[in-house]
């Protein structure tokens, strides 16, 4: 191979910079809009803003949102994006999809920085907690050296806020988590873990809407479907809500209907 | 219109284009692992290029077709046969009611798509039809097909029905008959044993020693047996950051190559998920990720860095050429 990774013609792109923001792209299809370096409430608020702008304002090309914890990515069409904008085009030769997507994606992050924070929607998530459907709420308590009723208490009344959903569909990343209750991955993960279980991995806080397997530690499960594919949209939280979970008896759990331990 | 499935191969989906506008909510895009065959086979057959077809893979199905039905197969070489006669690849075929299609050996590439006239019908969940399989939606019941499926088929396109009688034109409706017309050499892929994978620097690139990012543009990958439709496993030189870092979670997409702390690459596939931890070194170009679907298990891999504007040139070069084979296809009406 006669390339060397020295030269500089094939180093990674260079960032557009936008005040704190960069616009760095994902492979030839996708641009990603990265507006902080930490996991934080404002920072996530600014990913909502852009979001919720792009979404009512989308650009002719792009196709598909991504939020994650600071970013955002933004999929195009390029050949869309190219017919659409003639003329950043005629710049010059040096003109190729991914610039023109930056130099909206510049102007837009102009525009979106007068809007206005929204107000989040505060979401209750029933939990039957430890027994069978929280196999790993013992190991947690004597962790912290707490009682299984403690980290209850303590994990039903934090607010958490949903940073993304990702890994599965539904699957909420939460933010919130009282420290006096967390705990690290289990060493091994499970086979499979049932569709509803709440989970507790570090300082994160999540529920698994489908069997999947997993690492996280176990302290509960929810009657309520996360996934809903019929439902528009498909999930039951979003990015940006607030989660409030509350206890619930085995009996309400299995009277809940949906699903059984 | 339906097919029938007598045997269902190693891994036969049903697959479009792919899920997207979901993927903020954690649903991934799947869809065809190579596309690009994919919209082929479609464009043969009539049909608009997002209909979905059938993805076989290494070993493919046998499927009795309960109606006459206008066929393409394109992709990788799975020796397709109907009935006792071998079928060229990216070709418009007419097969006559109760038509057997079969596989023989796998000479190139490892995945053929079907696609037959107007389509197959399954109902469509979430914009889509592809099989989401951990998610069980999609699809044919959301699953990898088996023996006594019935897949139903959609109305042909009056494209589809201009080509039918004109392949039973001379020979009647009884046999099987075969398209004169075919696309451009230029237009149908080699899969090489070997493919060279052209890719841009990713997020991470940078954050690689020079000494690992040197060997994975000049060593050979090989591709690990765990490889699936989510992601290729790769093995050769245990690849290393300058220093250990943690990243935040972000979108990942397909081609994606990231490397965990074991120090082997993995690509992310059509089943990837949607975001990722793991560092990015690099990015296989939207234009070849069908020469790296088309990889078995078993083969090499080779990787060469181009820039983000060559990339995007090859794309909406191959994305130019495709449209102009569609508009030549919409006026093949005579001939």
């Amino acid at each position: 191979m006669a390339e060397t990774t020295d030269d500089s013609e094939f180093m990674p792109q260079a960032p557009v910079n936008h005040g704190a923001a960069r616009i760095v792209p994902l492979g030839d299809s996708a641009a990603i809009v990265i507006l902080g370096d930490s996991i934080s409430p404002q920072i996530h608020n600014r990913v909502r803003a852009l979001c919720r702008y792009l979404e009512h304002h989308p650009f002719t090309g792009m196709t598909e949102l991504v939020p994650s914890f600071t970013s955002i990515a933004v999929y195009y069409d390029g050949l869309g994006v190219l017919k659409a904008y003639q003329e950043y085009i005629r710049l010059g030769e040096e003109c190729y999809p991914f610039l023109v997507v930056a130099a909206l994606l510049e102007k837009i992050l102009s525009l979106v920085e007068s809007e206005l924070p929204l107000q989040p929607r505060t979401v209750r998530i029933p939990v039957y907690y430890g027994g069978e459907a929280g196999p790993d709420l013992e190991f947690v308590a004597r962790q912290n050296d707490l009682s299984p009723q403690e980290v209850i208490g303590i994990h039903s009344s934090a607010e958490y806020l949903v940073y993304m959903l990702g890994f599965a569909p539904g699957f909420p990343y939460l933010g919130g988590l009282p420290s006096s209750i967390s705990t690290p991955r289990r060493l091994s993960p499970r086979v499979a873990i049932p569709a509803g279980s709440v989970g507790i991995a570090g300082d994160q806080a999540g529920v698994y809407p489908l069997e999947t397997p997993g690492g996280w530690q176990l302290i509960g499960r929810t009657p309520i479907s996360l996934f809903k594919p019929e439902a528009v949209p498909p999930t039951l939280l979003q990015a940006g809500d607030i989660v409030r979970f509350y206890p619930i008896t085995r009996r309400e759990f299995i009277e809940w209907g949906e699903d059984t331990p | 219109m339906s097919l029938l499935i007598m045997k269902p191969g190693l891994l036969t989906t049903v697959q479009d284009l792919g899920r997207y506008g979901y993927q903020q909510y954690g649903v991934i895009a799947g869809g065809a692992m190579d596309s690009y065959a994919l919209r082929m086979a479609n464009l043969l057959v009539g049909n608009d290029e997002r209909e979905a077809g059938l993805e076989m893979t290494v070993t493919g199905p046998e499927i009795t077709f309960a109606e006459p039905s206008l066929i393409s197969i394109c992709g990788g070489g799975l020796s397709p046969m109907l009935g006792e006669y071998p079928l060229p690849l990216w070709r418009t075929v007419y097969a006559p009611k109760g038509a057997r299609l079969h596989f023989g050996r796998l000479s190139d590439g490892c995945r053929a798509y079907l696609a037959v006239a107007g389509g197959i019908a399954v109902p469509v969940q979430l914009n889509s039809r592809s099989t989401y399989l951990r998610a069980g939606i999609g699809g044919h019941q959301g699953r990898t097909l088996r023996s006594g499926d019935v897949l139903p088929i959609g109305t042909p396109t009056l494209r589809g029905n201009l080509w039918t009688e004109m392949l039973t034109r001379e020979q009647g409706p009884e046999s099987l008959s075969v398209s004169r017309w075919f696309p451009a050499y230029s237009l149908i892929p080699s899969y090489p044993e070997t493919p060279v994978l052209r890719v841009i620097a990713g997020e991470e690139f940078l954050a690689f020693s020079e000494e690992s990012r040197e060997r994975f543009l000049s060593e050979l990958f090989t591709i690990l047996p765990q490889s699936d439709r989510m992601g290729y496993r790769l093995s050769g030189s245990s690849l290393s950051l300058v220093r250990e870092q943690s990243l935040i979670s972000s979108a990942v997409t397909f081609g994606t190559v990231q490397v965990p702390a074991g120090g082997n690459p993995i690509i992310l596939m059509a089943d990837r998920q949607t975001t990722g931890g793991y560092p990015k070194l690099a990015q296989v170009i939207t234009a070849d990720l069908p020469l790296l679907a088309q990889a078995k298990i078993g083969s090499a891999v080779r990787f060469r860095l181009i820039t983000l504007q060559e990339a995007q040139k090859q794309l909406l070069q191959q994305e130019l050429e495709l449209r102009r084979l569609r508009l030549v296809l919409e006026h093949y009406h005579n001939g």
